[in-house]
């Protein structure tokens, strides 16, 4: 009787396969990811301007960072338009989705329309937004038109409000998402509990607040990291709805480390401003993916 | 999903429903009036909007800036319109969903049926790489592109668009195959199916909606994406995304709002398109990359 | 050396060795059943024999080759699972030949083994459903033509009733083992059902903690169980085990046990063995049928035991009644016909079959030789 030499070649080949297959795929997310990661964050210690270059600068693009104005308002200005973004979506998104859940007539032709701005490109929305919102043409312009004269909405054009704009149309994009989300998770609640609450004598008030919202937890957790992740991401609504201005007041960190990686040709500052992104995505979306991942095991 | 009947059954006040019904009426006037503002303007003649009123309907009624939009318009430097963008943005997305999608598939099945130490660590690792800000990489990634030749190029995009796909298509699969039986993997083992065989014969004829899941989502995805095909592909290699921004923020001569609108509904046609056909798998992919379990 | 070798074979999943040195030879023709609670490794021991999960040590052998490492299609086995497995896109016709076309039979071949098959088990009719379209009993009929299709040297299955409802699993279990008469092939089956696993074996290997805590026939295991653990596992209800101590009167051991109102009762064993345990505490295991009414008891022991005690519950199950008293402070059922008439708080006269009785070392929990 045989002993060893019995694994035959094609079996060990079956035993290896799938690692070969699943390849080709990590090292390109090793390399186009990792590295890249890696290797904008050395950048980002270097004196690189136009082109990358490797005279080492420790610190400075840091400091000199943190030392610009328009670094500082594009931070400002990002703090302002995630907040008001995140709560907005989540109240509105909420709103909808427990208004919907109320046996309402017509649900199946509302969802779609609460939703289909998901599937259009930020450019397209910022399109449609700039000139709906510009006072020569549009809803002002309209208001006049229909007689009212002194209604004003310029904000656009306004260096202490759009970035309020921004905030708007985002929302337009984004809220019919969330409602999808809070949706689903209203959907998955027993119903059960509903009757024993009720039973139990809650009014729609407490019931909502007391026992439905507090099991929507895992939406709200889920939203919430989502959301945030866009508003630090964003930047093709600020390109097509404003471009940064009028002067800086809607410029963001994705939009700064562009100028100034491509436009100013300040590479290092670019390079470090995109690893502080970077940083502040991954302290979101890190305990997340690691509570999701663990969870399933 | 969506779909579900409704198993609620919170009883409201006459006067509740009457506030409920138009909130939700107004909500849908907002998110309709932008588009619809966006359609009727694209087929009045430019004078009828800037001397007339935004919200009505078209007096004189023209296909005229659709043609312009589409084949004569300035794009850029060149009065191309958005036509070779179109193509451009065509030929972009089809490979890229097509190889993002079976890598996915592969990824996936590997990850969920022939578990190995580790393999959550680099499933994490992937999944991490859908949700950083891609700025991080644009250097590096134009410089690659330039040493491989593939800057400005369609090539250099597919590449760009497969790498930073992966991460959702692989999540997609791999959630997907979890549920899957690992009893008929080994059944198909006993029964003499290899590893590929497997795959071809058990796994994909049972994948067909999450395979249209991951279609749909990458499609979108990359159809949308401005970042990349800005960084990477402006001028005559540019998607249709960035065309039409250079057809928007075009300083010269008059701003033709007409034809503006009807480029970006074309921009927007294909994506809207899938959305009209296919809601619930769009619906069910935005679900599945949210909220994992 | 057998047909099919188990030979110390070990399982571990890192440090933590779930599966300790198991060592089974089964014969040609054998029905094999590993039996016992979730978690006790049967499972996992199906699995390497099957080949889809590796040896940590030890071989395996089958029909004279050691098939460590072999790929599980290259074994010779089939496998029924207990989700059926079968593939949801295929139908059932194509499901049954899929292992014969990944082999390389030719088409005509795999059909007429398909009709065999089919006719074997009555399925012919359903060969070009999809497994969705069909009920429990016919996808498990469907799973066993897939493996029967193969003709291996050994089955292999894996709780294949368990999906089943009480009544279909009663005859699909009957079915099994008129098939195995017929076909005279080697079976190894695991399942966590003591019923089934006395009704089709011809031997059964009692798993608990990695362990194989006894392996023998049938009839041996309900009889002499090795330990309480395969005592109370086997049968149903379970074997009642009574705390006693071993007392000799009359030169032969008896077990003093307690009644319910506190008095001593003497039941005399029948093994002369025991007077080695005079004077120590035992553990008395006698099963529910071995305590009857007078006049249920089994004529031809020769070991009859009359036992006082009050009745404590009475359980009608139709066929027999289950009645409860308190013996050494434990709940003990006796099994009577079903038109005794006792009713609770009665004084009554048990009948109670020692020769049946076994005793158990409360240390070690084994039986008490020999």
């Amino acid at each position: 009787m045989t002993r060893q030499g019995e694994t035959d070649f094609r079996t060990r080949l079956q035993h290896w396969l799938p690692k070969v297959v699943l390849s080709p795929s990590l090292a390109m997310v090793l390399v186009f990811v990792y590295g890249f990661i890696l290797f904008t964050i050395y950048l980002s210690f270097t004196d690189s301007r136009i082109l990358p270059s490797y005279g080492w600068v420790g610190l400075e693009n840091y400091s000199k960072l943190w030392r610009l104005s328009h670094w500082t308002t594009s931070l400002t200005n990002l703090g302002i338009y995630a907040f008001l973004y995140i709560t907005i979506c989540t109240a509105l998104g909420l709103a909808l989705a427990i208004f919907l859940d109320q046996k309402i007539r017509g649900e199946g032709a509302l969802r779609p329309i609460y939703l289909y701005p998901m599937a259009l490109s930020f450019i397209v929305t910022g399109t449609a937004w700039k000139w709906f919102l510009d006072p020569g043409i549009g809803i002002e312009h309209t208001m006049h038109l229909w007689g009212w004269e002194s209604f004003r909405f310029g904000w656009i054009k306004d260096r202490d409000f759009a970035i309020y704009t921004l905030v708007i149309a985002a929302v337009w994009q984004t809220s019919g998402f969330v409602m999808a989300m809070f949706l689903a998770g209203l959907r998955g609640i027993d119903s059960e509990i509903m009757k024993a609450a009720q039973i139990d004598g809650a009014s729609n008030f407490n019931l909502y607040r007391r026992i439905v919202i507090p099991l929507l937890r895992p939406a709200f957790l889920s939203a919430f990291v989502i959301l945030a992740h866009l508003a630090i991401k964003s930047y093709d609504l600020v390109i097509a709805l404003t471009g940064g201005g009028p002067g800086r007041a809607t410029e963001l960190p994705a939009t700064f480390m562009y100028s100034y990686t491509f436009t100013r040709n300040q590479m290092g500052i670019g390079a470090s401003s995109a690893v502080i992104m970077l940083m502040t995505i991954a302290a979101i979306m890190v305990p997340y993916l690691y509570a999701e991942l663990r969870e399933r095991k | 999903m969506m779909s579900a009947a409704q198993t609620q059954s919170v009883r409201t006040g006459h006067v509740t429903r009457m506030f409920i019904y138009l909130f939700l009426l107004l909500s849908a006037l907002f998110y309709l009036l932008p588009f619809f503002i966006m359609l009727t303007n694209s087929v009045k003649p430019l004078g009828e909007i800037t001397g007339g009123n935004m919200m009505s309907l078209p007096e004189v009624f023209t296909l005229e800036p659709w043609k312009a939009a589409w084949s004569s318009a300035q794009v850029g430097v060149e009065p191309t319109g958005l036509r070779p963008y179109f193509w451009n943005s065509i030929r972009m997305v089809v490979p890229a969903v097509f190889i993002s999608t079976i890598l996915g598939a592969l990824n996936g099945y590997v990850l969920t049926k022939w578990r190995f130490r580790f393999d959550t660590i680099l499933f994490g690792l992937m999944l991490f790489s859908c949700f950083i800000p891609f700025q991080i990489v644009l250097i590096p990634m134009a410089r690659i592109l330039g040493i491989l030749g593939l800057a400005g190029s369609t090539y250099g995009l597919i590449l760009v668009h497969v790498v930073y796909g992966i991460g959702f298509s692989t999540l997609y699969f791999r959630n997907y195959y979890a549920a899957f039986p690992t009893e008929l993997v080994r059944a198909a083992q006993i029964d003499g199916a290899r590893f590929f065989q497997i795959f071809r014969r058990i796994m994909l004829p049972s994948s067909g909606p999450i395979i249209v899941v991951c279609v749909i989502w990458q499609f979108t995805n990359i159809w949308n994406d401005f970042l990349f095909g800005a960084s990477f592909a402006s001028g005559s290699g540019a998607p249709m995304t960035v065309a039409l921004n250079n057809l928007v923020q075009s300083s010269t001569g008059v701003k033709e709002y007409n034809v503006h609108f009807a480029g970006a509904i074309l921009a927007a046609l294909p994506t809207l398109l899938v959305y009209i056909v296919a809601g619930r798998y769009f619906v069910r992919g935005l679900m599945a990359g949210s909220v994992k379990g | 050396m057998g047909f099919l070798d188990i030979r110390n074979v070990t399982k571990s999943y890192g440090r933590v060795e779930v599966l300790h040195r198991v060592d089974i030879s089964v014969e040609e023709g054998e029905f094999l059943v590993l039996v016992g609670p979730s978690g006790c490794g049967k499972s996992t021991l199906l699995n390497m024999i099957a080949g889809l999960e590796d040896i940590s040590s030890g071989d395996i052998a089958i029909n004279g080759r050691v098939v460590n490492g072999v790929h599980p299609s290259n074994r010779n086995i089939a496998m029924v699972f207990q989700s059926y497995a079968l593939y949801p896109n295929m139908t059932v016709g194509q499901n049954i030949t899929f292992g014969l076309e990944m082999h390389g039979v030719p088409r005509p071949e795999r059909e007429k083994a398909m009709k065999e098959v089919a006719e074997l088990l009555q399925i012919g009719q359903l060969l070009d459903r999809k497994p969705g379209q069909l009920s429990g009993g016919q996808r498990q009929r469907v799973a066993m033509g897939r493996a029967l299709v193969r003709n291996p040297d050994v089955f292999l299955f894996d709780e294949p009733l368990s999906n089943l409802d009480a009544k279909l699993r009663v005859n699909m279990r009957t079915e099994i083992k008129k098939l195995h008469e017929k076909l005279k092939t080697t079976i190894v089956y695991v399942t966590h059902d003591q019923i089934e696993a006395m009704t089709l074996s011809t031997r059964i290997a009692v798993m608990y903690q990695g362990h194989v805590q006894q392996l023998g026939a049938p009839k041996e295991i309900y009889d002499t169980p090795a330990n309480l653990f395969v005592a109370t596992f086997m049968g149903s209800p379970a074997m009642n085990i009574i705390p006693a101590q071993v007392v000799m009167q009359d030169d032969r051991p008896h077990a003093r046990v307690t009644t319910r109102d506190g008095s001593h009762a003497m039941l005399p064993f029948s093994q002369a063995n025991l007077a080695a345990w005079d004077g120590r505490d035992i553990l008395l295991g006698i099963r529910p049928e071995a305590i009857t009414d007078p006049d249920g008891a089994d004529r031809k022991s020769d070991n009859i035991v009359a036992l006082g005690n009050h009745i404590g519950l009475t359980e009608p199950a139709g066929s027999d009644t289950f009645v409860t008293m308190t013996l050494g402070g434990r709940d003990t059922i006796a099994r009577m016909r079903a038109d005794v008439s006792v009713s609770p708080g009665d004084r009554f006269e048990f009948a109670v079959n020692m020769d049946k009785a076994i005793a158990f070392d409360p240390g070690t929990e084994d039986r008490i030789g020999p």
